[in-house]
């Protein structure tokens, strides 16, 4: 049996372990998140709101992500509506406003135990679509960083890798850093079945996990 | 999981196994169709040096020699190995008898084990827990047989031999070894040992990589394989042999098994194959996609250096097949690089300027006797060039055999000029090997005529010389992809 992380939770765990996240806050209300983007002055406008909880695995299927908001209003609205979005068996839920991050390019990272092989370290190209692309390169964890490096150089699409519309190339020492990291948080935590940083954004060359899902045993 | 501490398991020692004084055939009878005939037969055609002490129930002769009744008439300590075609009741009590006259390695050949159900299941366990008791290292069962050309073994109820050579072979199915040994043939690439893991009870295809690790006789291994038993001790013995010599492997079932269903994204991406190509990589095992290409690789591993890096240079007679070999590189490793300048200018001194002055090095029919000898040295040799590619090997033969066939030979000049085509063909496939060796560059050589008329000079030269002539540019663009990328892991890790 497996349970799902909170996103937030998710979130906290994987930037321990040095990944890179937007900035965010959380709050059960939307007055709550106002408060807390007024404190927390490194969450700055654009942002995205979410409704996050342990049974909310995938969000943007049940329309439960509102992005690109500019203002104080708007945010109040959107946390408004996705607070009446939840339903009963969500259980538990909270709002987690974060800063939008600009790029063009989305990549997946994340973590998976493998019935034969046991823990792997993944990195793939696509966010979202992924799943359609398959770009993507499995190793065993924990890897070396030569291992890490191979995996980036491994990606079919290596054109998305460099510059690309205006934007810096992808600083590979930095990915190398996620997948490294990836596997620190693995071997610190037995219990992690799976982790998902979906989509891992380039942002200005580096690459930042905008959302994150870590899955444990029960 | 249970994980077994890698680093201090010594290898297990298969010397009795590949490299036996003597040899004890079990099952043997006057009927050909009957493995142990078969396999006694292999024995005698291929010369084997050892002894060999035919035993079965039949008194008398089989193929002129004489049958004993029981391996207790044996002499001891003249045989190191038993195949066994007998069935599954007798063997262990012929492991028993085997042991007592020396025996340390057992070949079983015999099915009835696991493949047969759940009695073959224990009759498997108790074989190899006799086998464990009595120090034999056991082969098989289920298996078609062990070939190595050290001595001259050829103890298989299936064919062919191989040539002798530096690739050893194992495979989880029987029929591959002799595909592979075919392929061997075909090329003239040997092999030095080759062996059918059968049910693997218990060597498994890790302990003959380990031991082929450390064989004189072996460079590089080629490895067939459908199941993975333990993955993560698999990949530590993987990754541990491919430091000391490359294993080129190839997988059967790779397209089947899909992912699991995964509460993550990742675990969705995370199919068989690529959780199991993403372990081959990182363990440095060379992945070919069929096992044509897994033999072309091994026999490039085989004969040529590894390349320092990927900068590749095509020398070729005619235009085409260089613009061919150029398009079959890309989404490839290899880099086409442009000319260097002082290749240029140095060729310019040996050609006609209608030469293709870049690369591909395109001679445009400009060459003359010792030409393409000349400029393989001198690109090979180039500090900027880490592996050369050689097409048109054979074309002047192709010629020669025309006019040979022809109804002017020998008159008006003919044997002159077929004996000057073929020789200058014996020259170049000569040179490429020769350059190879000087140089510590790799030089591939292609020509179709390797399949489609192999017994013609360049690449009867070739294959003589126990070196690889690939089919096609493409195919030999393939396996210098792989040797790259394998130069790359090892230099990467410092190796």
């Amino acid at each position: 049996m497996s349970t799902t992380l909170s996103e937030a939770e998710s979130r906290r765990l994987v930037s321990e372990h040095g990944v890179a996240v937007s900035r965010f806050v959380t709050g059960e209300t939307t007055e709550a998140i106002l408060d807390a983007l007024e404190a927390d002055e490194s969450v700055t406008y654009p942002v995205a709101a979410k409704l996050c909880g342990r049974q909310i695995a995938h969000k943007s299927e049940r329309g439960l992500l509102r992005l690109q908001i500019n203002d104080p209003q708007s945010l109040r609205t959107a946390c408004d509506e996705l607070l009446a979005a939840a339903e009963p068996s969500d259980g538990a839920v909270e709002l987690l406003v974060s800063s939008m991050v600009e790029g063009s390019r989305e990549l997946i990272c994340g973590l998976h135990k493998d019935p034969q092989f046991g823990l792997t370290v993944m990195l793939g190209i696509g966010g979202v679509l992924a799943e359609a692309v398959r770009d993507v390169a499995f190793r065993l964890a924990p890897i070396t960083e030569a291992d890490a490096e191979e995996m980036t150089d491994d990606l079919k699409s290596q054109r998305l890798l460099g510059e690309f519309r205006g934007e810096p190339a992808l600083r590979r020492q930095d990915l190398t850093d996620v997948l490294m990291a990836l596997c620190s948080l693995g071997a610190a935590h037995p219990e992690v079945l799976s982790v998902d940083l979906n989509p891992l954004i380039i942002a200005d060359g580096r690459p930042v996990a905008v959302d994150a899902l870590v899955e444990v045993a029960q | 999981m249970t994980r077994r501490p890698t680093s201090s398991r010594p290898t297990r020692d298969l010397s009795a196994l590949f490299d036996p004084r003597g040899v004890i055939v079990t099952g043997v009878s006057s009927h050909p169709g009957k493995f142990g005939f078969v396999c006694l037969h292999n024995l005698l055609a291929a010369g084997y040096r050892g002894e060999i002490f035919p035993v079965g129930r039949e008194p008398g002769e089989v193929l002129g020699r004489e049958v004993l009744g029981s391996i207790d008439e044996v002499p001891a300590g003249r045989a190191d190995m038993v195949f066994v075609c007998t069935p599954p009741s007798l063997n262990e009590d012929l492991l028993r008898a085997a042991a007592a006259k020396g025996v340390r390695a057992a070949f079983i050949a015999a099915a009835g084990y696991r493949e047969a159900g759940p009695d073959g299941i224990d009759a498997e366990r108790s074989l190899v827990a006799a086998a464990d008791e009595l120090g034999i290292v056991l082969a098989g069962p289920n298996g078609q047989g062990v070939v190595s050309t050290p001595s001259s073994m050829c103890a298989q109820i299936v064919a062919p031999y191989a040539p002798a050579g530096n690739i050893a072979v194992v495979s989880q199915s029987g029929n591959f070894v002799s595909s592979l040994l075919n392929m061997a043939h075909l090329s003239g690439v040997g092999i030095s040992r080759a062996v059918s893991a059968g049910n693997a009870a218990q060597l498994g295809v890790a302990d003959y990589l380990e031991w082929f690790a450390q064989d004189p006789e072996t460079a590089v291994s080629l490895v067939y394989m459908e199941s993975v038993d333990d993955g993560r001790v698999m990949f530590e013995r993987l990754r541990a042999v491919s430091s000391a010599k490359p294993i080129v492997l190839v997988k059967g079932g790779a397209s089947t098994a899909g992912a699991q269903a995964a509460a993550s994204h990742t675990g969705a991406l995370a199919t068989d194959d690529a959780v199991f190509d993403g372990m081959c990589r990182q363990a440095g095992v060379i992945r070919a996609r069929d096992p044509e290409e897994a033999f072309e690789a091994a026999a490039s591993l085989a004969t040529q250096p590894l390349p320092s890096g990927n900068r590749v240079v095509v020398v070729t007679t005619v235009g085409g097949w260089g613009v061919a070999a150029v398009d079959a590189m890309a989404g490839t490793l290899l880099d086409p690089i442009p000319l260097p300048e002082d290749l240029r200018t140095e060729i310019d001194k040996l050609l006609p300027p209608r030469w293709s002055r870049g690369n591909p090095i395109d001679m445009a029919g400009g060459e003359t006797r010792d030409t393409v000898p000349e400029i393989l040295e001198m690109v090979a040799g180039h500090s900027e060039v880490d592996a050369v590619l050689f097409l048109g090997l054979g074309i002047q033969s192709n010629v020669a055999a025309m006019m040979r066939g022809g109804p002017f030979f020998p008159d008006h000049s003919l044997r002159r000029i077929v004996d000057f085509h073929e020789t200058q063909d014996t020259r170049y496939a000569q040179a490429a090997t020769a350059v190879a060796e000087r140089t510590s560059t790799p030089v591939l050589v292609a020509t179709e005529l390797a399949n489609t008329r192999p017994d013609t000079p360049g690449p009867a030269t070739m294959r003589a010389a126990g070196q690889m002539c690939h089919a096609s540019a493409g195919r030999a663009v393939r396996s210098l992809d792989l040797m790259v990328r394998h130069a790359r892991w090892r230099s990467a890790r410092g190796i």
